[in-house]
C-alpha cells in the first residue's frame, strides 16, 4: 500500500511540473517581458569584442549592446536585461523551449536554421565571412596546402559544415577537432593540438589577441563563407521578432541620420520621418506594442549602429568593411519609419 | 469450524474489501496513469513542436551529414547522418570496452594491494583510491586533456621511442602489423600449437584429478602453445607480418597506430576513476570471506598466492560481480563526458546532429536507445558470468 502511495505521489507531482508546460498560450514574448520587467537574452561568454564578461563583472560587447537597446525599447532600461551565456550547440534548444526571450550570439542566418531550427531572425547586425588562422612560420598563404592539416573548429556552428563543404570542393583531406567550448578550441590550438583554427574571421581577429604570442598569427586572406550574423527569435511570435527587428533597424536609421547617444534626446529636426523615429510626432511604437519613445530610449542606451561598432570593435583592430550604411557603400539598410 | 469462519458467516466479502481484487484494481489505476502522463507529455511536445512549424521525423537520417568526424571508423561528410551516428556509437563502445578491461585490472590490483601486509603498498593503494575516487571525472578529464597530454611536445619536437613509436601533443603514434605473405603459413602453426595445447591441457587436469590435489592446469599447454608459435615464425618462409612505421608527412605522422589526445586522455581518466571504485569492491568482496577460511587454508599448507585464488576469490567474486557491474555501466555512461574534450563519441556526435538538423527530441531518443542496448547488454552479460561463477563456485 505504501509503495502505491508512493507511486501516486510521484504521478501528481509529475503532473504538477507538466501543467505549466501545457498551459503555454498564444501570449507573444513581448508580453511576458513586460510582465516579467526582464529582458532574458541569450549571449556568447567568450568572445571578446562581441559577448563577454568583462574583469569588473559587466556584460560588455556589440551583442550584449542589442541586448541592451532591446531592453531599453522595450522596457525603458537599459539595465533590466539577463544575459545568459550559452554554447554554440546551446542555443537553439534554448531559444525553442523559451529558456531565453531572444539569442544574440554572433549567430549565422541560414535556410536550415530558418525552417528546421524554430528560429526566426531579425535583420543581420554584422555581415562577416569564416577565415582561417594558422602560425606564420608553417609559411602556407592558401587553402591548397592545408591538406592533411588538424583544423579545429567549434561543435554545432555553421563553420563545422563549411569547413567539410570547402575541403571536399577543394579535394583535400584534413583532420577536424570538433570543441564543445569555444575556450577549450583556442586553448588546444595555442598548444599545437591543431595546426589551423577555423571561424568567423572576427571571432579568429577577437581570439587572436588573447593567444600567447598573437604576433606569431596570421589570419590568411581568404574567405569561404557568408555569415551574416544577428538576432534570433523563436519560430512563430511575429510581433516579437518584428520588435527585434526594429530596434535593429533604429540602430541603422539613427546612423544614416546622424543621430548619436548624445544628441539623440535634443536632436532638433523637421524632417518628419525623424520626428516620427524620436517619437516627437506619431505613435509608430504603438504599433509595435512599444512605448512612444521606444527608439529615443534605445539609442540613449548604446547609441547607433556606428557607436556600438566603434566601442566594441573597433579597439579588436576589425575593419567596418561592408559593415557600413548603404549611403557609404555598406550592407546596413534601414527600413522606412512611416 | 467451518461455519464459523468471517467468509461464511458475512457472505461475500464486497470487492472494494478484496485483497486479489484491490491488488490488480491498483495497478490498472496506475497504469492508465502512467499512460495518461505519457500522452499529457506526447501532445504537448508535439503541441510544442507544431508552435516552431517543426515536425518529428527519422527521415532526416538519410540526409548527408556534411560534418567531417575526427576519429573512428572510414567516414566522410558525404556520408549520410546515420552513418555519422553510426562512427559515434562504435566510438564510445571503443572507448567502454577497453576502459573496462584497464579498468578491470588496475581495480583488481589496487584492492589487492590495499590488503598487502606490506605496509608502503597498503598505503600507496589507499591514497591512490582516496584521490582518484573524490575528485570529479570531469575535472580528471580536463586535467588529462590539458595538463598532461595538451603538455607534450609538437608534432616537429615528438619524442621518438626507438625510432618505431612517437609521442606528441596530436597522439601516440605506435607501429601497427600489416598483414604479409607468410601469414598463412604461421596460422597453420598456431592451429598446431592451439590444439597441442588443449592435449596437454586435458592430460594435466586428468592427472591433476587422479592426484586429487589443486594446480595450474594450463602449466604444460601454455608454454607448448608459445614454443610452437615461436618456432613457426622463424621457421615460416617470409615474416607473417611486416610493420607499419609512423612517418611525419606534411603536418602531421602517417601510417602505424594512432591514439589521438582526445583518446587517450578520456581512456585514462575514465580508467583510473573506474579502477579506484573497483578496487574497493575488491576488497570489501575480499573482506568479506570470513577470517577462518583463510588460516584454514594456510593450515592445510596452502601458499598465499594459492589461498587467494583457490579459497578467497572464489568465495568473493560472486560478492564482487553485482557492484562491478554497475562500475561497468557507470564507465560507459561517464564516457558521455568525452564532448568537453572533443572526442567524438555518441553524444558528441548527436549534439552536432541536433544543432544542424534541429530534430532534437528523435537524436536524443536515439542517444538514449543506443546507452539503453550498451547497459543492457553489459549487464545481461554480468549477470550471466556471475550465475555460472556461481554454479561452479558449489
Amino acid at each position: 500500500m505504501r509503495k502505491y502511495l508512493f507511486q501516486t505521489a510521484a504521478l501528481v507531482l509529475a503532473i504538477l511540473f507538466v501543467t505549466p508546460l501545457v498551459a503555454n498560450s498564444q501570449e507573444s514574448i513581448l508580453e511576458k517581458i513586460k510582465e516579467r520587467g526582464r529582458l532574458i537574452c541569450g549571449v556568447n561568454k567568450e568572445l571578446p569584442g562581441f559577448g563577454y564578461l568583462s574583469q569588473d563583472g559587466t556584460w560588455k560587447g556589440f551583442d550584449v549592446d542589442y541586448g541592451r537597446a532591446i531592453a531599453a525599447a522595450v522596457l525603458g532600461d537599459p539595465k533590466k536585461v539577463e544575459f545568459r551565456p550559452l554554447k554554440a550547440a546551446d542555443r537553439f534548444p534554448a531559444l525553442q523551449t523559451g529558456e531565453i526571450d531572444v539569442l544574440i550570439r554572433n549567430t549565422t542566418w541560414t535556410l536550415t536554421r530558418d525552417t528546421d531550427l524554430g528560429a526566426d531572425f531579425a535583420p543581420p547586425t554584422f555581415y562577416d565571412g569564416q577565415g582561417f588562422m594558422l602560425r606564420k612560420d608553417l609559411g602556407i598563404t592558401s587553402l591548397k596546402e592545408l591538406a592533411g592539416a588538424t583544423i579545429g573548429v567549434t561543435a554545432g556552428s555553421t563553420t563545422e559544415l563549411n569547413l567539410a563543404d570547402t575541403t571536399r570542393a577543394l579535394g583535400i583531406e584534413v583532420e577536424p577537432v570538433v570543441f564543445e567550448e569555444t575556450e577549450t578550441l583556442y586553448q588546444s590550438y595555442d598548444q599545437g593540438r591543431c595546426d589551423v583554427v577555423t571561424s568567423d574571421k572576427s571571432q579568429l581577429l577577437s581570439r587572436r589577441q588573447s593567444l600567447k604570442n598573437p604576433d606569431d598569427h596570421i589570419i590568411l586572406d581568404v574567405t569561404i563563407s557568408k555569415e551574416p550574423l544577428g538576432p534570433v527569435t523563436v519560430h512563430g511570435d511575429n510581433k516579437w521578432n518584428d520588435v527585434v527587428s526594429w530596434v535593429v533597424y533604429a540602430t541603422f536609421f539613427a546612423e544614416e541620420h546622424g543621430i548619436t547617444q548624445t544628441n539623440v534626446n535634443t536632436f532638433d529636426t523637421e524632417n518628419p520621418e525623424i520626428k516620427r523615429f524620436l517619437g516627437a510626432s506619431g505613435d509608430i511604437g504603438a504599433k509595435l506594442g512599444l512605448p512612444k519613445d521606444w527608439a529615443r530610449q534605445a539609442i540613449a542606451a548604446v547609441g547607433n549602429y556606428g557607436e556600438i561598432f566603434d566601442r566594441n570593435l573597433t579597439p579588436l583592430g576589425l575593419p567596418r568593411g561592408v559593415n557600413k550604411p548603404w549611403t557609404q557603400g555598406g550592407l546596413l539598410y534601414a527600413i522606412p519609419f512611416r | 469450524m467451518e461455519n464459523n469462519s468471517p467468509t461464511a458467516a458475512s457472505g461475500k466479502i464486497p470487492f472494494w474489501r478484496d485483497v486479489r481484487v484491490l491488488r490488480i484494481l491498483f495497478q490498472v489505476i496506475f497504469l492508465l496513469g502512467v499512460i495518461l502522463l505519457l500522452t499529457l507529455l506526447y501532445t504537448n511536445m508535439l503541441k510544442g513542436l507544431r508552435g516552431l512549424g517543426l515536425t518529428l521525423n527519422l527521415n532526416f537520417l538519410q540526409d548527408e551529414a556534411g560534418f567531417g568526424i575526427s576519429e573512428g571508423i572510414a567516414y566522410n561528410p558525404s556520408d549520410t547522418y546515420f552513418k555519422a551516428f553510426w562512427v559515434g556509437v562504435l566510438n564510445t563502445l571503443k572507448v567502454s570496452i577497453i576502459g573496462i578491461v584497464c579498468a578491470t585490472l588496475m581495480g583488481l590490483f589496487f584492492g589487492i594491494a590495499r590488503l598487502s601486509s606490506n605496509w608502503l603498498i597498503r598505503t600507496i593503494a589507499a591514497a591512490y583510491v582516496e584521490c582518484f575516487r573524490n575528485v570529479p571525472l570531469l575535472l580528471q578529464i580536463l586535467f588529462w586533456y590539458t595538463a598532461v597530454v595538451g603538455q607534450l611536445p609538437k608534432v616537429r619536437e615528438s619524442i621518438s621511442v626507438f625510432g618505431g613509436a612517437f609521442i606528441n601533443n596530436r597522439g601516440i603514434y605506435l607501429p601497427s602489423p600489416e598483414p604479409a605473405s607468410g601469414l598463412n603459413t604461421w596460422l597453420w602453426f598456431l592451429g598446431a600449437g592451439l590444439l597441442l595445447a588443449v592435449i596437454l591441457y586435458i592430460v594435466r587436469w586428468r592427472q591433476l584429478q587422479q592426484l586429487d590435489r589443486p594446480g595450474f592446469r594450463a602449466k604444460w599447454a601454455l608454454p607448448a602453445f608459445l614454443i610452437v608459435a615461436f618456432c613457426g615464425w622463424f621457421l615460416t618462409p617470409g615474416r607473417p607480418f611486416t610493420l607499419d612505421l609512423p612517418a611525419l608527412q606534411g603536418f602531421n605522422y602517417q601510417g602505424g597506430m594512432r591514439f589521438t589526445p582526445e583518446f587517450s586522455a578520456l581512456l585514462v581518466a575514465l580508467s583510473i576513476y573506474t579502477s579506484a571504485f573497483i578496487a574497493e569492491i575488491v576488497r570489501s568482496g575480499i573482506q568479506s570471506v570470513v577470517k577462518g577460511q583463510r588460516e584454514a587454508a594456510r593450515a592445510v599448507g596452502l601458499k598465499e598466492g594459492q589461498t587467494l585464488r583457490l579459497v578467497i576469490l572464489p568465495q568473493a567474486i560472486p560478492i564482487i560481480v553485482p557492484p562491478l557491474t554497475s562500475q561497468y555501466l557507470n564507465l560507459a555512461k561517464n564516457s558521455s563526458l568525452a564532448v568537453a574534450i572533443g572526442f567524438p563519441d555518441l553524444v558528441s556526435v548527436g549534439n552536432t546532429m541536433m544543432t544542424q538538423t534541429g530534430q532534437a527530441i528523435p537524436v536524443f531518443a536515439m542517444i538514449m536507445v543506443s546507452y539503453l542496448i550498451i547497459s543492457l547488454t553489459t549487464s545481461a552479460a554480468m549477470n550471466w558470468y556471475n550465475s555460472w561463477i556461481t554454479r561452479i563456485g558449489r
